[in-house]
């Protein structure tokens, strides 16, 4: 490997690889797949990074971490400096760093990405986020108490990050969580192996030291509504962070036959439930020998991914699209590839085929080919007629998207929507139609990714902020 | 955690629970129900709201074992806690001022159908009570029915108490007798409120059944719970679980309840399995 010297400074051409179970033994269990970086090997990484004054990283990142100054700090092996730094925007470091789509965001735009392998930025920022969890959690300021109250709807990372914002500037915050365990998608979607659930608490925890308080089996539309917690609740403001947890289905005939999941069922059944350790955890889970994923992105990845740590011989991936328009992150379709994952493009089925008892035994497809680019500029799929034919599965995942949940708009007076359910909010501030009412993440934008709802958090705990300074 | 103040064997294998939740007991209507979990380990079921004291904040549930949860929930005494509780889920009960109105409990129906029958009469309704177990031991809450309805018949399918005969005999007699119901409620095992249906449909009146699908969580995120109504799919927890039982696919309904049998079964081995072996058995 020969080094290139980039003015008086030699920087390695490549990131340096991210040790990872081998993909034979991991296909076979739930543990996470990438294991980090040692101390050696991220100061190695921290100093590939040239310090650009420009900092054209910083704004490929959604919360404009301070890429450089983080960097520079691992590499001088200050990792609570490091860990400081980053969460001065960032409150969950330990999440981003694994599943934030970096190659889109922060690194597509880093100077040494232009001739070789951009700094690895989120494995740095996993290795401090990782080191603070194992060292002890570093105490963050909290300012007096303001005596005003904001209730957060959901937990997941915008949820999350609006709580902490706030509570860090003396409010008194309380999280209602539909779920047992607070996270969102970070608990319930996301697979261990690529997020362990255990990091998740962890970050949970360090919200809680900040005098979060934080209410699960609490279903905000149901033991009360929003206007029932402004009113009767006493809470000056309220954010809300529900998600797009609406599972959207074919609607191709068979498709409630016995052995059709959503990949929200499947993955909830896995991760949060722990259906993977049944009969020691009591949820039970069916994969059969072949399984079908209907879908292309990351969660059709996590979902087909999934069924071969069940215990699936073969897992498929059926797409509609070619390998170019996988929406997935390359990243995770390479894991899966090297896992054993098996590519089905330019299919979609018709029909799901299932036996007397309703038990699923194949699906009928057909094949595609790809035409003219369509709005999104993607060449859209156009079915070859009298193309039929038909897969043998036992199970099938669905995993072409979800909606928001209609739960919290349907029982909100003045909360204005859009068409497709979302809440209607603006993007820099989060606030919505209802006075005293913001919203961010999936629920307004549709599904989307963790740092963007990270991001919508954030500026909605500013003007929250700024409206109860006023009030 | 959430503590179960009065735990009473109303059958063998029949239990009521009075489990303090403010929270939920606030504002639990007819029709609704709750989610629960015992430990970290368990599973999330949902059992139907059978009454609620908002004063007090507690919840009735009554249950039936029919496998590893219910049975480990059977295990807990007065004091004890269950780890997770929610609800109050699903649409709650519609009720409205109609006539003459036929609620039909059927074994373990008859909790849930309690408070919608009372609801139905507070709101000036004649409510003709039917409930029906296979046999006398099992038959429960006779007298709080009889106060929630206008008129109660009891039956028990041995005829080891009051008469012979499925709920649906008594329910023939009640159509024949009194003419003109304007509705009829019926919850019990899935065979039951199909059965009453058919029978509804041919005097053409309008019927609501409780749909009992397998759920996770409750809120209408995994769709696991979907049922087909009217042809259309419909998400149980949150769009029902009540649904007009005639637009109901009960074929496909009784068939997806029993998706994990397998397993199912499995669990209740290893639960009822005690030995010193050190294999991990029982809880
Ligand atoms: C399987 C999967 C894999 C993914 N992989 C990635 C990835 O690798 N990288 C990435 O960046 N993004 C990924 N995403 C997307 C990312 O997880 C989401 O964009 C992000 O979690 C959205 O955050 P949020 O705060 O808006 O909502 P969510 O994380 O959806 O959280 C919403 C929370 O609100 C709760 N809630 C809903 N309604 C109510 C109510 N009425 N009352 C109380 N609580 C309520 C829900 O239970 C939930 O806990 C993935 C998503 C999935 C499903
Ligand atoms: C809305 C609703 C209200 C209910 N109300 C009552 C009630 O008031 N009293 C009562 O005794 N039972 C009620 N049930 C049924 C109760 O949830 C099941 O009996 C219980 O989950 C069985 O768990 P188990 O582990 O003991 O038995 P298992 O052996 O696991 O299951 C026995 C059967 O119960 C059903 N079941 C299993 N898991 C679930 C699940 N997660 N969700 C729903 N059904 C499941 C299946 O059909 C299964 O074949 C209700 C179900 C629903 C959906
Ligand atoms: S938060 Fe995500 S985008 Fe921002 S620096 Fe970290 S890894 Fe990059
Ligand atoms: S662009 Fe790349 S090299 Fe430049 S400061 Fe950012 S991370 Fe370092
Ligand atoms: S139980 Fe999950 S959607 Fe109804
Ligand atoms: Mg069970």
């Amino acid at each position: 490997m020969a080094d290139e010297k980039t003015g008086n400074k030699t920087i390695v051409p490549n990131k340096h690889p991210m040790p990872a179970q081998d993909a034979v033994v991991r296909a076979k269990n739930f543990n996470e797949v990438a294991l980090g970086y040692n101390e050696e090997t991220v100061v190695a990484e921290a100093r590939r990074c040239l310090q650009c004054k420009k900092e054209p990283c910083r704004q490929g990142c959604p919360v404009e971490v301070d890429i450089p100054a983080f960097i520079k700090l691992a590499a001088e092996r200050d990792f609570a400096g490091a860990i400081m730094k980053l969460k001065e925007k960032n409150a969950l470091p330990a999440v981003c760093g694994r599943v934030c789509p970096q190659e889109n965001q922060c690194e597509k735009y880093c100077t040494v990405g232009k001739k070789n392998e951009p700094v690895g930025i989120g494995r740095i920022e996993r290795f401090c986020a990782d080191w603070e969890l194992a060292n002890g959690v570093l105490p963050q300021k909290v300012a007096p108490p303001t005596g005003k109250k904001v209730a957060i709807v959901g937990s997941g990372p915008s949820g999350l990050t609006c709580a902490a914002d706030l509570a860090k500037q003396g409010h008194a915050v309380t999280i209602f969580e539909a779920l047992h365990v607070a996270g969102g998608v970070l608990m319930y979607g996301i697979p261990e192996f690529r997020l362990p659930k255990a990091v998740v608490q962890a970050e949970v925890q360090n919200l809680k030291k900040l005098g979060v308080d934080i209410q699960v089996n609490a279903v905000v539309g149901k033991f009360a509504t929003v206007d029932e917690l402004m009113e009767e609740g006493g809470f000056d403001a309220v954010f809300l962070g529900t998600g797009a947890g609406l599972p959207y289905f074919m609607n191709i005939p068979g498709e409630n036959a016995c052995g059709v999941y959503s990949a929200n069922e499947f993955l909830t059944r896995t991760n949060l439930m722990k259906a993977y350790l049944f009969p020691g955890n009591d949820t039970p889970i069916r994969v059969g020998k072949k399984v079908a994923v209907l879908g292309g992105g990351n969660v059709a990845m996590d979902a087909a991914r999934t069924a071969l740590r069940l215990g699936a011989e073969e897992s498929w991936i059926v797409y509609r699209r070619s390998k170019n328009e996988l929406p997935a992150r390359h990243e995770e379709a390479e894991h899966a590839e090297e896992e054993g994952v098996k590519f089905a493009f330019l299919t979609s089925p018709t029909k799901i085929i299932y036996d007397d008892n309703y038990w699923v035994t194949g699906m009928e497809c057909l094949r595609y080919e790809l035409g003219e680019p369509d709005a999104s500029g993607r060449r859209s799929p156009v079915p070859v007629k009298g193309s039929e034919f038909i897969i043998d599965v036992e199970t099938v995942v669905v995993a072409i998207g979800q909606g928001p949940n209609p739960l919290v708009p349907k029982t909100t007076k003045g909360l204005d929507c859009n068409k497709k359910g979302n809440i209607v909010a603006n993007l820099e501030t989060g606030a919505t139609s209802k006075p005293g009412v913001y919203a961010g993440g999936d629920v307004v934008t549709g599904a989307a990714t963790v740092i963007l709802a990270m991001g919508a958090g954030r500026a909605a705990a500013r003007s929250i902020h700024a409206y109860l300074s006023e009030k | 955690m959430y503590k179960i103040l009065k735990r009473e064997v109303l059958a063998p294998t029949l239990f009521l629970f009075d489990i303090e939740a403010p929270l939920v007991a606030r504002k639990a209507k007819p029709g609704q129900f709750i989610i629960l979990r015992i430990h970290d380990e368990g599973e999330r079921i949902p059992l139907t709201i059978a009454d609620f004291d908002r004063e007090k904040g507690t919840i009735t549930c009554v249950f039936q074992e029919v496998g590893k949860t219910t049975m480990e929930l059977a295990t807990l005494n007065e004091g004890d806690s269950v780890r997770d509780f929610v609800g109050p889920l699903g649409e709650p009960s519609h009720i409205e001022k109609l006539g003459k109105i036929v609620c039909v409990g059927g074994g373990v129906g008859v909790a849930p159908v309690h408070p919608i029958a009372r609801a139905l009469k507070e709101a000036g309704n004649e409510v003709i009570g039917i409930i029906g177990a296979r046999t006398k031991e099992l038959l429960f809450w006779e007298d709080k029915m009889r106060n929630a309805c206008t008129e109660l018949r009891v039956t028990t399918d041995d005829g080891s108490y009051v008469r012979q005969g499925f709920v649906t005999d008594v329910l023939k007699e009640v159509v024949e007798e009194k003419g003109d119901i304007a509705l009829c409620v019926a919850i019990g095992p899935l065979p039951m409120m199909r059965a009453v249906c058919n029978m509804t449909k041919e005097y053409n009146i309008k019927t609501i059944v409780s749909l009992n699908s397998i759920m996770v969580d409750g809120t209408g995120m995994c769709g696991c719970c979907r049922v087909t109504v009217g042809g259309q799919t419909k998400f149980a927890c949150v769009d029902g679980p009540e649904f007009d039982g005639h637009a109901v696919d009960f074929a496909e309904m009784a068939r997806r309840s029993v998706i994990y049998k397998s397993q199912e079964q499995a669990a209740v081995e290893r639960f009822n399995h005690t030995c010193s072996c050190g294999c991990g058995g029982g809880k």
